[in-house]
């Protein structure tokens, strides 16, 4: 240290402070670029005429009215469109025998479900562009409804696509021992002393973004550029460039502030499609912004799948082995990742547990539903509720505290790395001290003494405690990896650093946020970087006219892979400053030290330049040394060697009114260890925001679909996005156990809250009235659920899937099919049972 | 078309609107302000609340004939003199956003709940804002933005808010607000 440096003082480090948010001025104060705040000159409004039938042949399109409605300037119908629409690409063929029907945008000659786009109006005003919905007129010849999984797979089904040979589209098996991960899965059940078996039902969820979707082009020449409210702006590029044949370096895509997306912005929509090729029909500037209903019935869906879970143990609790079969519910179409969501949660099943033996297996099934695709953890938040939800089903079985099984088989500490069952290399952790940790921030000890009063006094409201231990794989992804399991693109991501003459810096990222605070995040990894204030720099993204490469946001990605190439791109800016630096101070490159944003000449005190003055110097480009270019800016291409996995505890204490079936959460607790936390407050917001969507698929939300195929909760009146009311306080904590796969040390926090808290509110639920006899409740545990559990058996039924009204609770023969269900699999005695 | 006189946010405006026109779209499509949005079509979620004289309400359950004569605040407006509102503040402060879609809406009713109840417990925050649907944080950290703003509202005993009953916006001339650098 010098004597200058020790007089100013080197800033306290960025990294670790709870810096508030650059992105807030402009959010609490109105002034937003959302996409549907777009007005352009001559722009013209589009309106979807949607299906209204799940199934069926469009005989006839009678767009005359519309088209001599006022204002309306034309009307497409798919026949229109079709030699120019392509297919909407699905970039994850699991399997190399996947069966893709195509995916038109907008339906020609028949519709596979209900919101399917069948005409498109164009008008001046967004209100005549509605109006004219209403006066196409369509015929429709209707064909037989496929919406049960367990149906659609039996011989002799009705077929979604009757071009295809079955409703299944692919079947995805990871085994194991064939793998060489594990030893045989057929050899380890039967020897095993214990085996429980479950069908366990992941409800169709809807991601729910808080922005409805939103479309603008405008077409200039032969360019084109495209607005839109989307997580992924880059891949859109080139998948929109590839489906309407725009050539690439003729597209430029932007994503402006984007109001949340959950994976459900992760999409190349058939919207966006339209929207191009329309605008290039007209060679006007158009616009498309949905309504929440158009959204909740459209926009893909997530989660949909039955699983069949057999786990295998001797008798001390020691697990033998792990058996999953899953029908994963693809809906009409493969959208862009639709058949990769249950197979990337292939590897998650064994979570944290050290299993000798697994084998997984999944159909993928159409039906005529919206299809599925990525919702907040893709994946993983299923196999961590299977799991999850099994090993406390096997503790039940055993006489054992649902703790101590988990103990018993967990990674321990001083295990890591650990090679699972799965063949993933587990990068590091503790489970023990964040489930420590998480104990003690529930009262665990005191809830349980209330839980036995409660019980042994037939308290009304009884009281459980639910635990879920679970890890993830984050950081998506090592692009061999995903090679290797046929994904269509690379995970790795890409950053630049623009130094500027009067020392500003300008952080392009090719990851893309829409609420999840890069523009702070990345200001205070550069500010550490580079020693330059977190106020001088600013963060560029989401335009692909400015940030030229990128993958884009979604899979607790960004700061792992994309802050990762932020900091190897600052790691250059510094190599090339330095040349500079040692010819200005001459001075030998291997005499500087760079501390503080600022070269200084080992053993000479005083001497030193600062990185914001050789920005200056190499702008003016007057003095510096041969054979190097006069820029100091850098770019850089991150590619993780591995994947991270974040891991931690989480306990729910959960009040259960056994006369009304009314569950109330009376305290909930985490501990997740994300590695390193760059900002605090961040890490924890994402936490919040995760764990309200995982509760809320466990308590309240569900997209049900009528015997017809029509969405029964088509509105945030049906569809229950919880409230401020309907949400407990969460007490959360952190461990830090840094990944040692990328520079920050960063594992991803995005999904942990979602992944996490689904089964550790079920298991506290079922914890509570597990005396009265109840083994299962199916999500989300509403009253009239809960209570049928308690007072009827089985695990509450469904909701509504059959009959054509919803909440009918029609007993019609579909809904009471729970013998016919359970002969497809043996594998649990709770299917379907009412 | 009816002819409507309305002052939003301080500036006066005469326009001619279709009966059936909302006053959300009014205001996003007419008056170009466009940090109100819309998040639904059922009245659920709350991201279009503005002040209807003072009072917050959905916009897209208001005509913007009713609000003929009427006193509209939208988020655009409660920033005074180049300084934020409190509750704004407050929500950069605490985190109480994340997309920040929903924030307008959010804010809006958060004055209005503190307008009427200015030391609210968090069950009572919790139950005011339950009109308002947010996706991204978990609501933890916007209770939380209140009750500071709460706090705030209420400690410096200097007369009313600043967007109370009595207080309609004026136009705001001084620099826009920014948050950018308080740390």
């Amino acid at each position: 240290m010098t004597a200058v440096e020790d007089r100013t003082g080197a800033p306290s480090p960025e990294i670790g402070k709870a810096r508030k948010r650059k992105e807030d001025a402009r959010l609490i104060t109105g002034r937003t670029t959302w996409t549907d705040n777009m007005v352009l000159p001559g722009m013209l409004h589009l309106a979807v005429v949607r299906s209204p039938v799940a199934h069926a042949r469009i005989t006839n399109v009678d767009v005359t009215a519309a088209a001599d409605a006022p204002g309306v300037v034309a009307v497409f119908t798919g026949a229109d469109l079709a030699e120019e629409q392509g297919s909407l690409p699905c970039a994850w063929p699991v399997t190399p025998d996947m069966v893709n029907p195509g995916h038109p945008s907008i339906a020609v000659d028949r519709v596979n479900h209900v919101g399917e786009a069948v005409a498109v109006i164009v008008a001046r005003s967004k209100a005549a562009a509605q109006d004219a919905v209403e006066l196409v007129d369509v015929d429709y010849d209707g064909l037989p409804v496929v919406l049960d999984m367990e149906e659609a797979v039996e011989g002799g089904a009705d077929l979604v696509h009757d071009h295809l040979e079955s409703n299944t589209s692919y079947h995805f098996v990871f085994d194991a021992g064939e793998m060489g991960t594990g030893s045989d899965t057929e050899q380890a059940f039967a020897d095993a002393d214990v085996v429980v078996s479950r069908r366990l039902i992941q409800q169709r969820l809807i991601p729910a973004f808080m922005e409805p979707r939103s479309v603008v082009v405008q077409p200039q020449g032969d360019n084109y550029t495209m607005w839109s409210a989307t997580q992924i702006p880059h891949i859109l590029r080139v998948m929109a460039a590839m489906v309407t044949g725009i050539p690439e370096h003729k597209l430029r895509v932007v994503a402006p502030d984007v109001g949340g997306g959950f994976g459900g912005k992760l999409q190349v929509n058939p919207e966006e499609i339209l929207c191009l090729l329309i605008a290039r029909r007209l060679g006007k500037p158009v616009k498309w912004t949905e309504t929440r209903s158009e959204s909740l019935m459209t926009a893909h869906h997530g989660r949909d799948q039955i699983q069949y879970v057999d786990i295998a143990a001797d008798r001390e609790g020691n697990v033998k082995g792990l058996r999953v079969r899953l029908l994963a519910d693809m809906g009409a179409y493969l959208r862009l990742i639709t058949p990769g969501v249950p197979a990337l949660g292939a590897f998650m099943y064994p979570g944290i547990y050290k299993f000798p033996a697994y084998r997984f297996e999944c159909d993928g099934v159409f039906t005529n539903k919206v299809p599925t695709d990525a919702y907040r953890g893709a994946g993983r938040p299923e196999a961590t509720f299977a799991i999850e939800r099994i090993m406390d089903e096997l503790a039940v079985e055993l006489g054992m505290d649902p703790m101590e099984l988990r103990r018993k088989n967990w990674i321990n500490a001083d295990e890591f790395p650990f090679t699972t069952v799965a063949g993933l290399a587990y990068d590091s952790g503790d489970y023990e001290t964040a489930t420590q940790q998480a104990l003690e921030l529930l009262g665990y000890d005191e809830l349980r003494a209330e839980q036995q009063r409660r019980r042994e006094s037939g308290d009304r409201v009884q009281l459980g405690i639910g635990i879920s231990t679970f890890t993830e794989m984050c950081g998506l992804a090592p692009s061999r990896v995903l090679g290797s399991l046929s994904f269509g693109a690379g995970g790795w991501e890409h950053a630049a650093i623009r130094m500027l003459p009067t020392g500003k810096v300008e952080v392009v990222t090719g990851s893309t946020p829409h609420g999840q605070g890069h523009e702070t995040a990345w200001s205070q990894l550069v500010a550490d970087s580079l020693g330059v204030p977190f106020e001088d720099i600013e963060v560029l993204h989401g335009d692909t006219a400015i940030s030229s490469r990128g993958l884009d946001t979604y899979g607790s990605r960004s700061l792992v892979v994309g802050g990762s190439a932020v900091v190897k791109a600052a790691d250059k800016v510094i190599a090339k400053a330095r040349k500079i630096a040692a010819h200005l101070l001459e001075a030998s490159e291997d005499d500087l030290e760079f501390s503080g944003g600022r070269f200084s000449v080992r053993g000479t005190p005083g001497a030193g330049l600062g990185i914001q003055e050789i920005a200056l110097a190499i702008f003016a480009a007057h003095d510096y040394p041969e054979g190097v270019e006069p820029s100091i800016d850098a770019e850089a291409t991150f590619d993780p060697e591995n994947f991270s996995f974040p891991h931690g505890t989480h306990l729910c204490a959960m009040e259960v009114d056994t006369e009304t079936g009314f569950v109330k959460i009376r305290k909930y607790a985490c501990v997740d260890d994300v590695g390193t936390i760059v900002n605090p407050l961040i890490v924890e917001g994402q936490v919040h925001g995760g764990l309200a969507q995982g509760i809320a698929q466990a308590l309240y939300e569900e997209a049900v679909y009528d015997a017809d195929g029509n969405l029964t909760t088509g509105t945030f009146v049906d569809y229950l996005v919880p409230s401020a009311a309907d949400l407990p306080h969460f007490d959360t904590g952190n461990t830090v156990h840094t990944a040692p796969g990328n520079p920050i040390g960063a594992k991803g926090v995005g999904e942990a809250g979602c992944i996490a808290s689904t089964p550790a509110v079920v298991n506290a639920a079922l914890d509570a009235v597990r005396h009265l006899g109840v083994t299962d409740i199916r999500m989300p545990l509403t009253p009239e659920r809960v209570w049928r559990a308690i007072h009827a058996g089985g695990d509450g039924g469904d909701r509504a899937t059959a009959g054509s009204n919803a909440y009918g609770g029609a007993q019609t023969e579909t809904t009471a099919g729970g013998g016919a269900r359970s002969s497809v699999s043996n594998a649990s005695s709770l299917g379907g049972d009412r | 078309m009816t002819r409507i006189s309305v002052r939003v946010d301080g500036a006066s405006y005469q326009d001619d609107v279709e009966p059936r026109t909302l006053l959300v779209h009014y205001l996003r499509e007419q008056l170009g302000k466009v940090g109100t949005v819309v998040g639904c079509d059922t009245s659920n979620c709350g991201a279009c609340t503005v002040h209807l004289d003072g009072e917050a309400v959905k916009s897209c359950t208001v005509l913007a004939v009713q609000a003929d004569g009427a006193e509209v605040t939208t988020i655009e407006g409660v920033a005074r003199g180049g300084e934020l509102h409190p509750v704004q503040k407050a929500f950069h402060e605490m985190h109480g956003l994340q997309c920040g879609f929903c924030t307008p809406g959010m804010i809006m009713a958060s004055i209005d709940l503190l307008q009427d109840n200015p030391d609210p417990s968090e069950d009572e925050v919790r139950e005011g804002i339950e009109g308002n649907l947010c996706r991204c944080t978990g609501y933890q950290n916007i209770v939380r933005a209140v009750q500071q703003a709460a706090g705030e509202l209420r400690g410096d005993g200097s007369g009313p808010p600043a967007n109370g009953h009595g207080a309609p916006a004026e136009v705001d001339t001084a620099a826009a607000p920014h948050v950018v650098g308080q740390s």
